[in-house]
């Protein structure tokens, strides 16, 4: 039964982890914009720096 | 590979914006498009490989039919500007934010996080959609602020950049603190509750280890951030009541959540119980998430928009030399000559000094038709030029116009929300009277009978009865309504305003874009009708002119050829003449074509035409009224008093009596001033007002009534001050929406019945002075969430009245 004193102290600590990590997410503004990561996620996966040549294959296709 | 976009029928559909288009294609590598600017937009996309654009949404694009002028953003060059609009600078980058009102679907985000294909001194661009706004950071050595503004306008966005942008000294910070309290009181309260689980089920092993004093140990422990972190708000606004001696909702809250507390600790420190923490965490846990639902309301509009985000930030300033320079609106002065290019606000008060001046006023003042300045006639600011580019002398300063001036009232000072008590402050000082009643009731009881039980029961009775089912049905009912309000596009400023519009009595429209549409006019030829030669002949003058009416009489008539205008004359005021294909062709007033002033009341503005010195007939130009309008001002006629109070002249009045009939009051030509003193008056008489407007002029009406609602055709384009902007298409909804409104109040009460059983139940058992912490850990979630389901439920319900009403709408515009 005294395990039950650590198990639930850890739990209770590991419990706190997640807050702060929740606190985390709301301070560095995560929750500022719900909408535009949702459509961004479905763009190609392309960044700025190394999407050249990639488009250029691109533009073959679609027109 | 993409649908083809040409309709069979007739239609040609644009490539780029999906617009009509109309009688002049252009054809570029297989495309239609609808103007220049379409194509050559297009041409930049499909250059710089960004041809994606066209593939997530059909037509995608912004219509360019009005070309930005080059040299427009030279002003950002101003090393003062750039520093007051960038937020963020080093070495090499500098951040800045751009508001895009023309953002609209997946495309645009797409396009906007790829800038730096086009201006490859763009590091990145990220898209905040729901805002609307562009944050980009580039390195400014390779590029500058004026090159990114101008990429932007390239492709078809335009960044609206207005005074208001650098005045204003710090942008709006998303609050992240209401957030976090919810999550840490939601946090502990979860944890309290697992915790207190062998309370509630009294299990005896747990007991025998002294697992139940280590776990209200614990509890005390995760109280604390609820107590002094979360739950903190409630304890200052109820301190900040009772100091200006107001008991507003807050008090009481806060006193329910101080006794749990305080009677908790006692209780786990003496060792006699287990306390309520678990109900009070559970309590602050939803009332903050009720708050937080009723707050989030709709984040692109914002309310408190004044002149100067309506005036640009750049103006063009001619100096000795003759050299034209782009300085900032703010550093004006008297004296200076500005150049205000076509389709550009006057941005301070100031004598023409060349060029002809159209000006359009209509958002400013009402008046519908542009208003003609000759050279040396003070023209006012935030009139829009409409007829090419003219110089102007400063007489005023920006700030000292006589626009501005109506901010000065004393009706922008005051601030609303603070003058108005909502009725829920007003029940809830009941509730506070009636539980101290039965408070004091138990403890004369207990101290006759068991004086031990007076503690345990009073506080007992204070923590069961706590006023928070009253803060949750409101703020639950608010929330959603908000939400649902914004689904018909009647996007309110807070909840406080739906309580205000269940209370009017008295509704008073503007004209000017309020019941007729802007930019709209109606037009119809009333004579022997125009043989095809005879209206080819009209067209052709008529282009010839700038004047309004002129272009309304040629978008009128059919689409012909121009053809060639000899000895044209523009006689101000009166109309024009020309020789046309060996005809002579006049129009104009009746006063100029037929030599006489058929001085008769009319509706609407006259347009005579005579060829060859032969009468053919006249144009009748009205204003176009919003459809419908017949209909919804017969059903709020029977149930409001109705005004109409216009900055326009009353050459509408007898259409308006026979729409509104004669009982209802009208007053024309009325400034700025005029409106807000009338609706004043109005207030005086104990009218309860709703004022429907849309431009500056309406501002001060706007803020003085009790509910100012802005009505725009895009919600995107400015409007001032008001309480809610409604959308020029959910007008007819009005009558309904109002009604809506009325309803919360009956949502309120009802789900405040529903909380009132709840506490007979819950009182009774603690004036008997043996409450356990497990009845009370059930209550109070059970009551909270069946009044959040109650309220939800029942606006949700109320809301079918709405949907009803939509199909009757798009029967009206067929």
């Amino acid at each position: 039964m005294s395990a039950i004193f650590i198990m639930i102290g850890a739990s209770l600590l590991l419990a706190i982890g997640f807050l702060i990590a929740f606190i985390w997410s709301v301070r560095s503004n995560q929750y500022e914009d719900d909408y535009t990561p949702s459509v961004r996620i479905l763009f190609d996966n392309t960044t700025p720096q190394d999407n050249k040549q990639e488009t250029n294959n691109k533009t073959s296709k679609t027109k | 590979m993409k649908k083809e976009l040409t309709d069979i029928k007739t239609k040609t559909l644009c490539y780029h914006c999906g617009e009509d288009c109309d009688h002049n294609v252009i054809v570029s590598q297989d495309k239609h498009f609808c103007c220049q600017g379409c194509k050559t937009v297009y041409e930049i996309i499909n250059k710089n490989d960004l041809c994606s654009y066209y593939d997530m949404e059909q037509a995608p694009g912004i219509n360019q039919k009005h070309r930005i002028r080059e040299g427009k953003f030279d002003f950002l060059d101003d090393t003062q500007i750039i520093k007051k609009l960038t937020h963020f600078q080093d070495d090499t980058h500098q951040h800045v934010i751009f508001y895009l009102p023309q953002m609209h679907c997946a495309s645009c985000i797409w396009i906007l996080e790829h800038l730096n294909k086009i201006n490859p001194g763009i590091i990145k661009s990220q898209v905040n959609f729901v805002k609307k706004e562009v944050t980009v950071i580039y390195n400014y050595h390779e590029t500058s602020l004026k090159k990114v503004a101008e990429a932007l306008t390239l492709i078809g966005y335009e960044p609206h950049i207005s005074l208001n942008d650098v005045s204003s000294s710090k942008v709006k910070k998303y609050d992240t603190t209401s957030i976090v309290k919810i999550g840490i009181a939601g946090f502990c309260f979860g944890n309290i509750m697992m915790l207190s689980f062998p309370e509630y089920f009294s299990l005896a092993k747990a007991d025998e280890v002294g697992l139940k004093t280590w776990f209200s140990y614990l509890n005390l422990l995760l109280s604390l951030p609820v107590f002094f972190y979360s739950a903190s708000e409630f304890f200052i606004s109820g301190y900040k009541g009772l100091r200006q001696k107001f008991l507003n909702i807050d008090a009481p809250i806060a006193l329910a959540v101080l006794i749990t507390f305080g009677r908790s600790v006692y209780e786990i420190l003496s060792g006699t119980g287990a306390g309520y923490l678990d109900s009070m965490s559970g309590i602050v846990f939803f009332m903050l998430i009720g708050r937080y639902f009723q707050n989030r309301t709709y984040q692109t509009i914002s309310f408190d928009r004044d002149f100067k985000s309506y005036f640009p930030l750049g103006v063009s300033v001619i100096d000795a030399n003759g050299i034209e320079k782009q300085i900032s609106v703010s550093e004006l002065k008297v004296g200076d000559r500005i150049k205000i290019h076509n389709d550009e606000i006057v941005p301070a008060d100031a004598i023409l000094f060349l060029g002809k001046g159209t000006i359009d006023y209509s958002f400013v003042t009402g008046e519908s038709l542009p208003v003609e300045k000759s050279i040396g006639e003070i023209v006012y600011a935030g009139g829009k030029q409409t007829s090419g580019a003219i110089e102007l002398e400063v007489v005023k300063e920006v700030s000292q116009s006589y626009l501005t001036q109506l901010w000065n009232n004393e009706a922008f000072k005051e601030n609303k929300e603070e003058v108005k008590i909502s009725f829920i402050h007003r029940i809830s000082r009941y509730f506070t009277y009636v539980l101290f009643t039965i408070a004091l009731s138990a403890a004369i009881y207990w101290s006759i009978n068991d004086p031990s039980k007076i503690w345990g029961a009073v506080t007992a009775v204070l923590i069961v009865a706590c006023p928070c089912a009253l803060l949750l049905s409101a703020t639950f009912t608010n929330g959603n309504m908000i939400r649902i309000l914004n689904k018909y596009k009647l996007y309110v400023k807070n909840a406080s305003v739906i309580e205000q519009m269940s209370e009017i009595d008295t509704i008073v429209f503007d004209k000017t874009g309020t019941i007729t549409e802007q930019g709209k006019s109606e037009i119809s030829f009333q004579g022997e009708g125009l043989s095809g030669e005879q209206s080819q002949l009209i067209r052709s003058l008529a282009n010839q002119s700038n004047h309004p009416l002129s272009k309304s009489v040629v978008s009128f008539l059919p689409f012909t050829k121009m053809l060639n205008v000899k000895n044209y004359k523009e006689f101000k005021g009166f109309g024009t003449s020309a020789t046309i294909h060996d005809h002579f062709v006049k129009m104009g007033s009746s006063d100029f074509v037929l030599g006489k002033d058929t001085n008769q009341l009319v509706s609407g503005s006259r347009v005579y035409v005579s060829i060859d010195e032969a009468f053919v007939g006249y144009f009748i130009v009205k204003n176009s009224y919003r459809q419908g309008l017949k209909n919804i001002v017969s059903s709020l006629g029977s149930q409001f008093d109705l005004k109409i109070l216009s900055g326009d002249n009353a050459s509408e009045e007898a259409f308006l009596k026979s729409v509104f009939g004669n009982k209802s009051e009208m007053l024309f030509e009325q400034k700025p001033e005029d409106k807000l003193n009338f609706i004043k008056g109005l207030q005086n008489n104990n009218k309860k007002i709703l004022m429907i407007g849309d431009g500056l002029n309406d501002a001060g009406a706007l803020k003085q009534s009790n509910v100012g609602i802005a009505i725009s055709d895009d919600t995107n384009n400015f409007s001032p001050a008001c309480d809610a902007v409604l959308s020029g298409k959910n007008f007819m909804l009005l009558k309904e929406l109002i009604n809506y409104c009325r309803r919360q109040k009956t949502i309120i009460f009802a789900s405040f019945v529903l909380s009132i059983l709840y506490n007979i139940v819950g009182l009774s058992i603690a004036v008997q002075g043996n409450m356990q912490p497990v009845i009370a850990a059930i209550l109070m979630p059970i009551s909270s969430i069946s009044i959040v389901l109650l309220t939800t439920g029942l606006s949700s319900f109320y809301e079918l009245n709405l949907k009803k009403s939509i199909p009757d709408q798009s029967h009206d515009q067929k």
